[in-house]
């Protein structure tokens, strides 16, 4: 393993203080429980939005703390959910009078510390709702499972009902808000390489020089099928084809395309992909208004990439084009 | 039928805390296969926690220190493992408040407290690939075994093969709850790690409770 780190048990706890460090107008950086509010925390009479997950996704969800966005999110060990008493404590940090909302995404882990922290939150009187983000169309849905997990919409859900706070809405608006997000956004992910976790010290998995996954989770775990790699175009459309099959998107449909980087591909090939997938919904009918292209929820040093595809309406539109003010996403402020 | 003390519980504890120690990277190495590969890395983290903690704040019932464990395990280990031992034990410690020792049915009836709330919370059957499927027939087998006048260590013993025979019931199974029923069929044909883990905890009473 060859990585920029000083030990595998100190990484997350380093990278959150580095965090802090670099933006301390914007964010101001807890330990013990581990977590991350804005540094304005708590702001009175707005719903406050907290997320949180394993680490190893930066700038995700940490980056994504600050005006316009989270008011709190709660970083766990790489790869591994984080725990009730850091969401609880961030909900409590951030609550301003007019509720919480957890924004979760949908991994077993996850769902059940968030689900402990809200009964916990719950009891001291704080308003929490929560919704949970499923919007990998590599996993097939269906009751019997775990569902779909949470990917990319997770960024897109997080800046949208972060602006809808900003302007006021209810906690019960700005949940409603989250699943209309949710309801309209699809994601598929592939890799080229695997990644290696800190504390494990080997890749998650084998891939071989010339094969790719499809269907990659942002975990490291292995994805749906492992084939022989093609070309950036070929693989462009294997992930967006089953995404516009899925809501389906149709002609005439406004959406936001967003191209993310698993973390160890650069924009040079992300370009690539995005002109590709630009041309295939062009070719649709479906009209791309809005675009996030680079590294947002990342896989470690993972290389590979994940394409979200969210239908808008002017109510998204006007959220998502309403000022950021975070580590890793910024504009009109 | 002698009954299980609170030093005995402790132990059992501890000696769990030493098999996740020992088999850290081997259940990592199974959740690799499957899942996430932080099955080890996570339990071992959150045992450590519990020994620190015990050490710190002694237990003088057998309700209180399964609750250390609990809240212990629920805020250090994360992921579902995290909460779902962690509702196993803060369960079963319900049922154990102010006692300092247990007779071997009150012990089988609080590991039923603890299965329930496991089943309550993660939503899982007998056959999804998950720990239930290793957990469900090891309890089940050492309350049958109680319930035959068997003493307390045939029990256990009973429930440490059934438990055994569970996860090796999980092998062939394409999952359905957890990180792992992503991969769907692809997940069949490894042993599920929550499974693998359980089987621990049982191992860990049969060598201390008895």
């Amino acid at each position: 393993m060859k990585k920029l780190i000083n030990s595998p048990e100190n990484v997350v706890l380093e990278s959150i203080a580095g965090l802090g460090a670099a933006f301390p107008d914007l964010i101001k950086v807890h330990t013990d429980p581990n977590y991350i509010v804005r540094a304005d925390a708590p702001v009175k009479n707005k719903v406050a939005l907290v997320s949180g997950g394993g680490s190893g996704h930066e700038p995700m969800h940490g980056g994504f703390v600050g005006r316009g966005m989270l008011d709190a999110a709660c970083p766990g060990a790489v790869f591994t959910s984080p725990t009730p008493d850091q969401m609880f404590e961030a909900t409590k940090a951030v609550n301003g009078g007019k509720g919480v909302l957890h924004i979760v995404k949908n991994y077993t882990g996850d769902v059940l510390n968030f689900e402990m922290a809200a009964d916990l939150a719950k009891a001291e009187g704080i308003d929490v709702e929560a919704v949970v983000i499923d919007d990998d169309v590599a996993v097939k849905d269906s009751l019997y499972t775990a569902g779909r997990r949470g990917v990319g919409t997770t960024v897109l859900a997080e800046k949208i009902c972060g602006a809808a706070s900003e302007a006021g809405h209810s906690l019960k608006e700005v949940a409603a808000l989250c699943h209309k997000v949710n309801a309209n956004g699809r994601s598929m992910g592939m890799a080229l390489t695997s990644c290696t976790v800190p504390h494990v010290g080997k890749p998650s998995f084998e891939l071989p020089e010339d094969e790719m996954e499809i269907g990659i989770g942002i975990h490291g775990e292995p994805g749906r099928k492992r084939m022989k790699l093609k070309s950036a175009d070929e693989i462009t459309e294997m992930l967006l084809e089953p995404i516009v099959e899925d809501l389906p998107y149709k002609s005439g449909d406004e959406v936001l395309l967003f191209v993310n980087g698993m973390g160890g591909t650069p924009l040079l090939e992300l370009f690539v992909v995005y002109r590709k997938a630009h041309e295939l919904l062009s070719k649709a009918g479906i009209k791309v208004t809005r675009s996030l292209v680079g590294p947002y929820i990342t896989s470690l040093e993972m290389a590979g990439t994940s394409i979200t595809v969210l239908k808008l309406d002017q109510e998204l539109t006007t959220y998502w084009d309403a000022p950021v003010l975070t580590p890793g996403l910024r504009w009109g402020v | 039928m002698s009954n299980i003390s609170l030093t005995q519980i402790v132990s059992w504890i501890e000696r769990y805390a030493a098999h996740i120690a020992e088999q850290k990277d081997y259940l990592t190495q199974l959740d690799a296969a499957i899942g996430d590969a932080d099955h080890g890395a996570n339990m071992h983290r959150g045992f450590k926690a519990v020994l620190a903690k015990k050490a710190d704040q002694p237990a003088t019932d057998i309700g209180a220190f399964l609750k250390l464990v609990a809240m212990t395990l629920i805020s250090t280990v994360g992921g579902a493992s995290g909460a779902l031992y962690g509702t196993f034990f803060l369960q079963a410690s319900s049922l154990a408040n102010g006692k300092t020792e247990l007779t071997p049915d009150e012990f089988a009836a609080l590991l039923e407290k603890g299965l329930a709330g496991i089943v309550l919370r993660g939503k899982a059957a007998i056959g999804d690939k998950t720990m239930v499927d290793a957990l469900q027939p090891a309890i089940k087998a050492c309350k049958r075994a109680l319930e035959a006048g068997e003493p307390l260590a045939t029990a256990l013993s009973a429930a440490v093969t059934a438990g055994e025979e569970g996860l090796k019931s999980t092998i062939p199974l394409v999952a359905r709850k957890g990180r792992a029923s992503y991969l769907g069929e692809r997940s069949a044909g490894h042993a599920d790690p929550g499974a693998t883990s359980t089987v621990l905890l049982f191992r860990a009473a049969a060598e201390t409770l008895s």
